[in-house]
């Protein structure tokens, strides 16, 4: 019984915190985009560039709704499922939350409203000035809670008081438990991560138009900032990445080696699978293909010193190992890609022919899901190698849970979520569509709509079909986005 | 102020502006099936579009909040409240999603699922507070290892019940105030009725959940004798919920609106004052109640988060109010509709 509690809480919450962190990432990523593209606007008054902003202020909308509503099942789910957790965390944990609602998620939201529904309601300086505070409100969302989780990836800051079942940490200091060991790798990487994947977003989208032969201007415009970012992105995370992988060295040695599947930690230089199935039972791996010293040299910077491998580790210790390599396998693999990919798009855009070259176009329509994946997967890597510790070294995932919800009642809600979340998803992809094939809107020349009231606005959007974070308020003469058919 | 202290009056802090923020946008979707056609429909949904996202950050505030300061109560009460929380979740999503998805298309039957699911997410979302609000005063089965020991069946009793309703006609009033202070014409009209009939079905709970909680729930009322003050803050309330009638008849909305939020302050706080020191009684015996000292985080925790209260505290009633601004006056049908 304890036993199925406990797998299905933590396939309730690996559900529920990979569907909600498909939205984060694209609401970072784009808030940087909309923010230079409204300074690009307010420095040079040309209306192509607000014919962007606004545009991917409208996907922006979309995608915030969703990273809302599945935000809170996040923020109560500590407490519903992993309440021996939340009682030995709360100290720490708790306060980064709180710190997330009161400086983050008030700024977001709050500003939310003017940059959606505030096109004709506010001037364009104060327009850019919320667009600026939802950017920003964004970027420390994910602080607070990169933070949080650092903490339980690498511990700082803290002692522990109590004993048996009543063993929790108490912060003894603020500043060190904020940048504990892991906390700014994390960080960066995570962000770099989010603008990664924005970047192929746009790209994905202004290829599509340029293979249509839609809204060409636009799509060239957006398409070639994107580039700029998604390249150097991708370089950012594959150097930022390597640091952050020397640095488990000393913090998770466990899932360092559990990543790179080394089972014996062995004498000479250690060897670099580039791909392979590790066997924990016969501490091998199969079908891989090792390159020699590598680990050692991309680790200490020699190829003779050996790296510490799971041997080292009591067994129960160990975290999963196939998972963790291949995830991590997988990331990378992508993060190579990522960086193949640009350099190609930078290659004929040199010759003067990206826009004409339709099988690169082509690849980067359907690469969209691999950013996603990429992340997933990072998270993964991250969150299966800290096993079997929910915080790394002090308390084991098994012992977080809820003592007085039973497995019936998770299976119950994971049931209810799978159902919800698959329904949204649909939907999701739905509504996004409908935006991504309308377009955007006609560049207008500028117009004197001076303090137009709310009325107005909110009147043209019923006029449209209702209320809609989707829909922003357009100008009287130009009613919005037509109803789909 | 010992430091405990200054948290719960905090966490009321939060809970009362989350119930009136959040209440009148709940109540709004309480209301929406009361109206006629689709374009009333629109407005009522239009009416609190840019807000609602804002008002329910104050939830996740004051759960965050509840998890840094008082963990050990946040744990047994999410654990122990599972079930009806995993509802109000659901409730909440289908809430959040049917605004954004419902005007996505004209088919009639697709506007009326997520109409209805508008309606049934603000409903339910609105019980299930009130569920739990009841289920604090009255007390949950908490052991003396600070775990609830009950099931979700001994949630669902009378009182909590009771008070369950009173939150749903509480809200309802509350948006239709708001509603009469966001609509013209026509509609206005008939939402001054809706001002009435919610106002008395207000009035009923009100009554009988007062004397429930008298008769029934004798650990609401011993801070009384203490702090004879408090008495104070229930002649405010009663004032202020007898303004609402006042002020319905001389059609003063903004006056009725802002009454209806005293009143939502008062309760919240009277609230506070039956609870208090504890955050939830233990039914089992008074010893295993979770109160502000045996279920709080260090000193050093509650400090560093009054630091970062007093810090962002400003900010967010200074945007909240610059929104409520920029936001403010009626929604009108547009010269666009078809
Ligand atoms: C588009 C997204 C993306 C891309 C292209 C990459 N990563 Fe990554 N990676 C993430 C997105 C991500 C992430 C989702 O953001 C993670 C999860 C936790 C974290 O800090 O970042 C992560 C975790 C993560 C970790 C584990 C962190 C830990 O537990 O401490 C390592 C070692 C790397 N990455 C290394 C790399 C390397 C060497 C890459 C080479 C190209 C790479 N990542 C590309
Ligand atoms: C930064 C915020 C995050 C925090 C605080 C956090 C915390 C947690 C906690 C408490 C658990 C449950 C206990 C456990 O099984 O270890 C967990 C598991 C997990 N998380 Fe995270 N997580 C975060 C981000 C993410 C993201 C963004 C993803 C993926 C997209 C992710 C993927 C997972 C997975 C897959 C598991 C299940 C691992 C397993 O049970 O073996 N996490 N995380
Ligand atoms: C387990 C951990 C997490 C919790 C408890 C959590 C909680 C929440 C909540 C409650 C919201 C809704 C806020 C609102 O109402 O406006 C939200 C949204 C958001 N979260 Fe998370 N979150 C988690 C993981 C993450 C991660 C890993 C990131 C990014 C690195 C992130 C970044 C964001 C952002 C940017 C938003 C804004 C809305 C959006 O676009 O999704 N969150 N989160």
């Amino acid at each position: 019984m304890e036993l199925d509690v406990l797998i299905l809480s933590r396939l309730q919450f690996a559900l529920t915190i990979m569907f909600h962190y498909l939205f984060p990432p694209l609401t970072i990523g784009l808030g940087g985009l909309m923010v230079s593209l409204e300074a690009m606007y307010l420095r040079t008054r040309n209306p192509h560039y607000e014919q962007a902003a606004k545009f991917w202020t409208r996907i922006f909308a979309v995608n915030f709704a969703m990273g809302v509503s599945t935000g809170i099942v996040m923020e109560f789910q500590f407490g519903t499922n992993w309440a021996t957790y939340s009682r030995f965390v709360g100290d720490v944990f708790g306060s980064a939350l709180a710190a997330e609602g009161i400086f983050a998620f008030f700024l977001e939201s709050g500003f939310l409203a003017v940059v959606v529904f505030g096109w004709d309601k506010v001037s364009p300086r104060v327009h850019f000035f919320a667009t600026c505070m939802v950017a920003l409100g964004a970027i420390f969302s994910s602080v607070w809670i990169v933070v949080a989780n650092s903490w339980q990836q690498t511990p700082a800051g803290f002692h522990l008081v109590g004993e048996g079942t009543n063993v929790r940490a108490e912060i003894t200091d603020f500043w060190a438990m904020v940048f504990n060991p892991s906390s700014v790798d994390r960080l960066l990487h995570t962000l770099i991560g989010c603008y990664i994947l924005a970047a192929f977003f746009v790209m994905s989208i202004s290829a599509y138009y340029l293979l249509r032969g839609k809204h060409l201007e636009f799509a060239k415009r957006s398409f070639s900032q994107a580039l700029i970012m998604g390249s150097v992105m991708s370089l950012a995370a594959l150097i930022q990445g390597d640091v952050q992988a020397r640095n488990l060295k000393k913090t998770q040695p466990a899932k360092l080696a559990a990543m790179e599947a080394h089972f014996e930690t062995g004498t000479g230089g250690t060897p670099l699978y580039a791909f392979g199935i590790p066997d924990e039972e016969k501490r091998s791996v199969r079908f891989g293909l090792a390159i020699p010293g590598m680990l050692s040299f991309l680790i200490h910077g020699n190829t003779q010193e050996p790296v510490m491998g799971l041997d080292r580790f009591p067994r129960d210790d160990w975290p999963p190992v196939n998972l963790t390599f291949q995830s991590f396998h997988l990331m990378v693999g992508l993060g190579f890609f990522f960086i193949a990919i640009t350099l190609a798009a930078w290659f004929y855009l040199w010759r003067g022919k990206l826009f004409e070259t339709r099988w690169l176009l082509w690849i980067f329509v359907v690469s969209i899901p691999l950013p996603y994946a990429a992340n997933q997967l990072g998270w993964a890597t991250a969150e299966f190698g800290r096993q079997p510790w929910v915080v790394y070294g002090m308390l084991r995932t098994s012992d977080g849970l809820s003592k007085s919800v039973t497995a019936g009642q998770t299976l119950a809600s994971i049931i209810m979520f799978g159902i919800i979340y698959a329904l949204l998803f649909a939907v999701f992809l739905y509504v996004l569509n409908d935006k991504i094939q309308h377009g955007p809107e006609p560049v207008t020349p500028p117009e004197k709509t001076k303090g137009q009231d709310l009325a107005d606005v909110a009147g043209q959007r019923a006029g449209t079909g209702g209320y809609s974070l989707t829909m922003p308020g357009e100008s009287p003469h130009n009613p919005g986005p037509t109803p789909s058919k | 102020m010992d430091l405990n202290l200054l948290w719960f009056v905090l966490l009321g802090i939060l809970l009362a502006g989350y119930a009136i923020l959040d209440g009148f946008d709940l109540g709004v979707g309480i209301l929406h099936p009361f109206t006629k056609t689709d374009q009333e429909r629109r407005i009522l949904m239009n009416s609190i579009g840019p807000l609602w996202d804002g008002n329910e950050v104050w939830l996740v505030t004051f759960g965050g909040a509840m998890f840094a300061a008082f963990p050990e109560v946040y744990a047994t009460v999410f654990s122990g409240f599972y079930t009806p929380f995993m509802l109000l979740l659901f409730a909440l999503i289908f809430r959040a999603v049917s605004m954004e998805f419902r005007s996505k298309r004209q088919n009639p039957a697709w506007r009326q699922t997520w109409d209805w699911a508008f309606f049934g997410g603000s409903t339910l979302a609105t019980f299930l507070f009130g569920v739990a609000v009841g289920n604090a005063l009255q007390g949950m089965p908490i052991g003396a290892d600070k775990e609830f020991t009950g099931t979700t069946l001994d949630l669902v009793r009378p009182y909590p019940v009771l008070v369950g309703l009173f939150a749903v006609a509480t809200f309802a009033m509350h948006g239709s105030l708001y509603l009469s202070l966001k609509t013209e014409g026509e509609l206005h009209k008939r939402i001054h009725g809706w001002n009435w009939r919610t106002f008395g079905f207000f009035l009923v709970l009100f009554l009988f959940t007062t004397v429930f909680t008298l008769v029934q729930v004798p650990l609401a009322t011993r801070n009384f004798d203490q702090h004879p003050w408090v008495w104070l803050v229930v002649v405010l309330n009663i004032l202020a919920v007898s303004n609402i009638p006042r002020a319905i008849y001389r059609a003063r909305p903004l006056h009725a609106f802002i009454s209806s939020c005293a009143a939502i302050a008062a309760l919240t706080f009277l609230f506070g004052v039956a609870l208090f020191p504890d955050l939830v009684h233990s039914s089992l015996s008074p010893d295993w109640s979770l109160n502000v000292y045996n279920g709080a985080s260090s000193q050093k925790t509650l400090a560093i988060m009054r630091n970062i209260a007093f810090l962002g505290m400003p900010f967010v009633l200074a945007y909240t109010c610059v929104i409520l601004w920029v936001f403010r006056g009626k929604v009108k049908i547009g010269h666009f509709s078809y």
